[in-house]
């Protein structure tokens, strides 16, 4: 147990206990077991199959496209994958389900156990375990705000494939939560099996969040429903683990329940209680036979993945040398990750890596812009990091460059010779203004030479200050050690 | 014009071959004898004007030679099948208004091969009944009456499920009709109403586009004049569907060789289990005929146990209300079809499916919906898979000693319409049909003879798995040996 994850409570700590649900959409063209379109943003209900509308003697057909992704995901996730896996109904009524089921998996999914590991801000990793995954069908979409009495169906999502990869209860705090999940996008989109784009939808979580306290049997849980960003995600446990320690030490008991996470409160709230829990009916569809998988294909699969975030980090640490961390930033994306390589060829690759985790990502937050966005390329933030390797600007002055890269997109060299930044390091000019530095604060010098050594460091900011910040320090720092010696 | 009506379909193939009628005038024929039997409340829909546009249609295709295999043919489609533009309501309230853009892969397959669409034919509700008496239209009637005995004068029932088909098929208001079978619903209705009923091997024919009933059970299939006719019509009917994900690729063995192959050398198996203390003394008289005349033409037939035939039934009706409760779960009032409007949504669906289902459908949904309850679900239905398993191993076992097995049809000829029956005693009309589909393989019901009563009665062959040929075989012999020659009274002349 990590102790420093553990909530302290009125009268003593509690431990918080959370597995996540994770809906992927499979990036694929056509629906799970339809030949639809499975496209984002087109007009209502365009995209609708006769299977997806469930007409009278429609049958599903399973993509094998779509199939061929979760396998990959499996392996992508460390984890088994089932050669033989089943398909089966879960019967429940809804407007937008038109089926009356929704066709997935129960009993044998695709993929069985895996893990994830994932890093922490102070650099430890963790391994979350993966319980499965599985392949389902989404349903459609209740539009309830189009009409005063009635209410819309848009069947455009019907059918779209979506695997729902469970994680075991291993995470204990919203952060280890949100690290799960930004960990698991990255898997999903370096494999290129879905988007990973949340606020389309195409991932969503369920977070199961329960507390107790340390070492206790496992509490009443509840399950915070479909949340579409990691902010939500850990806004949503966060509020949900305070709303439980509080009834929990008011002596009251947690209801076992479905919430819903209002965005606007940043509150949880119910959305079902247990004894209003459906019972599904599982049982295998008979309009699909059981998926059989060869094993020399998933070897094949599993010999063409791509470069996965762990690997590229250990790639990463290793080749450039890089800290776990920053290393771990780097390879969330896989278009980062390209950006840094880009950058650091042939350059001082901790301090790109530096520049890039702190200022570029820094700066392009407050800009609210992607890094394809970026006004800054990799080869001008790999030119910026040069000159402050070749002594040409500071390190203070490199971060004024980086200042107007952003806001003119001209690169440092340009904006040096521009701006006159060249770093002095001509001992002949920084020693005149060493002199009159030391001239004109004739009695500090007295003192630093009656014994006040701190004074050291004003000297070499008068002097730095009277340079505009172009003399380079290293150099300031010798010649001044040299003459106030004398 | 009772010439036309009075050939088989190949007969009727050969005559359009040598040009001695047209196909509109077979399908003039055909239209006028649907008219003439409207009595027995066969067909729900005719589409006489697609059924003269398709004649002509195969006249000008016979003229150039191009004659296709059914070519001219007039078929009558059991209402399960969805038509494109053809109101389409498996004999329900709730798919009342219901005209599919699509058509089943089985009726397409039979336009392909020159097939004239004459209408739609009436069934039981969602086909589950074996009187076809669930019918949103009401029953259709046998044109087969009895001649004596206390059924005399009564209008008695076809069977079911595909019952207007068999009625339609009997009465001469078609040459073909392709019906579905979940647990008889082609071979009883066939057997009640003298005409040869085959379903074939789980697979065969593609379930696209036939309204659900059981998916793991349904099979469509052909109801014919005579054996020949069946081999003609499903090697029409069948083939693989990439729309079906449980069709078969394995092709259709040749059925039209296997008509003349004769049964000599083949051990044909007489199952023990078959013998009801029900049973009408005539049916196992007949049955032992049957036996007889496959031992005159060269067959050898022994005695086989299928010890689990005992449990078909039970087993039958778990797994398929169980499926039929999902598969009708679409019937929701949201789409197409009936909606009777609530102030809720759920009072939308209690108030939509109470008004549209019949009261056989509501109690399989409700047993469908009980047996995959929590709670109830490893009782119920994964107990009924279990013994549905053992019933395959029964028929694999006997199988690898025997060629086909030997059974009645059903254990009645057509009882009255009408009759109050509770629903376990309709059940059991289908105790020796039942077994074959939980097993996945093909049987098929010939005409056999008619009761004391003047009623007819058939006789069932089942084969392994893809063997529809030994069916054939079989049944052509069975078929001869029978000369059943009998016209129901009430057909069209």
């Amino acid at each position: 147990m990590n102790d420093n994850t553990l909530i302290e409570g009125k009268n003593g700590q509690w431990e918080v206990v959370i597995g996540l649900e994770v809906h992927a959409q499979v990036s694929s063209q056509a629906k799970l077991f339809s030949g639809a379109s499975a496209a984002f943003g087109a007009s209502a209900n365009a995209h609708v199959s006769m299977v997806d509308a469930a007409m009278p003697g429609m049958l599903p057909v399973i993509n094998r496209y779509c199939v061929e992704q979760a396998v990959r995901t499996g392996l992508g996730l460390n984890a088994e994958i089932n050669l033989v896996s089943i398909f089966d109904r879960k019967n429940y009524f809804y407007a937008d389900l038109p089926q009356g089921y929704q066709i997935s998996q129960y009993k044998q999914p695709i993929v069985g156990e895996g893990s994830i590991s994932i890093t922490l801000p102070d650099g430890t990793s963790r391994d979350i375990g993966i319980e499965r995954l599985h392949l389902e069908q989404d349903a459609g979409k209740s539009l309830h705000d189009q009409h005063p009495s009635k209410s819309y169906i848009d069947l455009n999502r019907s059918g779209v494939a979506l695997m729902e990869i469970v994680s075991r209860p291993d995470m204990r705090s919203a952060d280890e939560a949100a690290a799960y999940v930004s960990k698991l996008r990255a898997i999903l989109r370096f494999l290129g099996t879905c988007d990973g784009n949340m606020e389309q939808g195409s991932l969503r979580a369920d977070c199961n969040v329960s507390v107790r306290r340390p070492g206790a049997e496992l509490g009443t849980r509840t399950e915070t429903k479909n949340l579409n960003s990691i902010r939500f995600i850990a806004q949503a446990i966060n509020s949900e683990v305070a709303r439980q320690v509080q009834i929990l030490e008011n002596g009251g008991t947690i209801e076992q329940e479905t919430r819903l996470f209002d965005t606007s409160t940043g509150q949880t709230r119910t959305m079902r209680s247990k004894e209003d829990a459906h019972d599904y009916r599982y049982f295998p569809d008979p309009d699909l036979l059981p998926l059989n998988l060869e094993a020399a294909w998933v070897e094949d699969l599993r010999k063409n993945l791509p470069e996965l975030p762990d690997a590229l980090r250990a790639r990463l640490m290793e080749q450039y040398g890089l800290s776990a961390y920053d290393a771990s930033l780097i390879s969330e994306d896989r278009n980062t990750a390209a950006y840094y390589e880009k950058a650091a060829a042939g350059q001082d690759a901790k301090l790109v890596a530096n520049w890039m985790v702190v200022e570029l990502f820094g700066a392009l937050n407050k800009m609210g812009i992607t890094l394809e966005e970026s006004p800054v390329k990799a080869e001008e933030l790999g030119q910026l990091v040069a000159r402050i390797s070749d002594g040409t600007i500071s390190g203070r002055i490199a971060k004024d460059v980086f200042a107007l890269m952003l806001e003119s997109g001209k690169d440092a060299d340009a904006i040096i010779e521009e701006q006159g930044f060249q770093q002095v390091s001509d001992s002949g000019a920084i020693e005149e203004m060493i002199d009159k530095v030391l001239t004109e604060n004739a009695d500090k010098v007295a003192e630093y030479q009656g014994g006040k050594d701190k004074l050291f460091g004003f000297f070499v900011g008068q002097v730095m200050k009277a340079s505009q910040g172009q003399a380079n320090p290293a150099v300031v720092n010798d010649l001044l050690k040299k003459k106030l010696q004398k | 014009m009772s010439e036309l009506l009075s050939m088989t379909a190949v007969a009727a193939r050969a005559g359009l071959a040598q040009k001695a009628f047209s196909a509109r005038e077979l399908t003039e024929a055909y239209l006028k004898a649907a008219d003439d039997t409207a009595a027995l409340n066969v067909y729900v829909a005719m589409t006489a004007d697609k059924a003269r546009a398709m004649a002509d249609a195969s006249d000008a295709r016979l003229a150039k030679g191009d004659a296709r295999p059914l070519e001219g043919i007039p078929i009558g489609i059991k209402d399960m099948f969805c038509t494109e533009g053809v109101e389409t309501t498996a004999s329900s309230r709730i798919l009342k208004g219901f005209v599919p853009r699509y058509e089943s892969t089985v009726t397409a397959r039979l336009w392909d091969a020159g097939g004239v669409m004459l209408g739609k034919l009436n069934c039981d509700e969602f086909a589950m009944g074996s009187a076809n008496e669930t019918s949103a239209f009401g029953a259709a009637v046998n044109p087969w009456q009895a001649t004596s005995g206390a059924l005399k004068g009564k209008a008695l029932t076809p069977g079911g499920s595909s019952g207007g088909s068999a009625a339609a098929m009997a009465a001469r208001a078609c040459l073909l009709a392709p019906g579905t079978d979940t647990g008889g619903s082609i071979r009883q209705p066939a057997a009640l109403c003298g005409l040869v009923g085959l379903k074939p091997t789980y697979g065969r024919c593609s379930r696209r586009g036939i309204v659900a009933f059981a998916s793991s059970l349904d099979q469509a299939g052909p109801i014919t004049r005579d054996v020949a006719d069946c081999a003609l019509m499903l090697t029409a009917m069948a083939g693989h569907d990439a729309g079906d994900s449980t069709s078969l690729s394995a092709p259709l063995p040749d059925l039209e060789s296997a008509l003349t192959a004769g049964v000599k050398g083949m051990r044909i198996g007489i199952p023990d289990e078959y013998t009801l203390d029900s049973m009408n003394a005539e049916i196992i008289a007949l049955w032992q005929q049957g036996r007889a005349w496959l031992e005159d033409a060269g067959a050898q037939c022994v005695s086989v146990s299928l010890p689990h035939t005992r449990y078909a039934l039970p087993t039958y009706y778990i797994i398929a209300p169980a499926e039929a409760s999902s598969n009708l779960a679409r019937y929701d009032g949201v789409r197409y079809g009936q909606r009777v409007d609530g102030a809720t949504l759920d009072e939308m669906y209690a108030k939509t499916r109470g008004a549209g289902f019949g009261d056989e459908v509501k109690r399989r949904v409700l047993i469908g919906t009980y047996v995959l309850s929590a709670g109830y679900y490893d009782a119920y239905y994964i107990k009924a898979q279990q013994v549905r398993r053992l019933i395959q191993d029964d028929f694999a076992k006997v199988f690898q000693d025997v060629d086909a097995l030997l059974t009645p049809s059903t254990p009645t000829p057509a009882f009255a319409l009408g009759a109050e029956m509770d629903a376990l005693t309709m059940y059991l009309n289908d105790v020796f049909t039942v077994p074959a589909n939980l097993a996945g393989i093909p049987a098929i019901s010939v005409p056999a003879g008619l009761s004391s009563e003047g009623l007819p009665l058939g006789l069932q062959l089942i084969a392994p798995a893809m063997r529809e040929d030994q069916l054939m075989r079989g049944g052509a012999v069975l078929e001869k040996a029978a000369g059943f020659t009998h016209i129901a009274k009430g057909a069209a002349a």
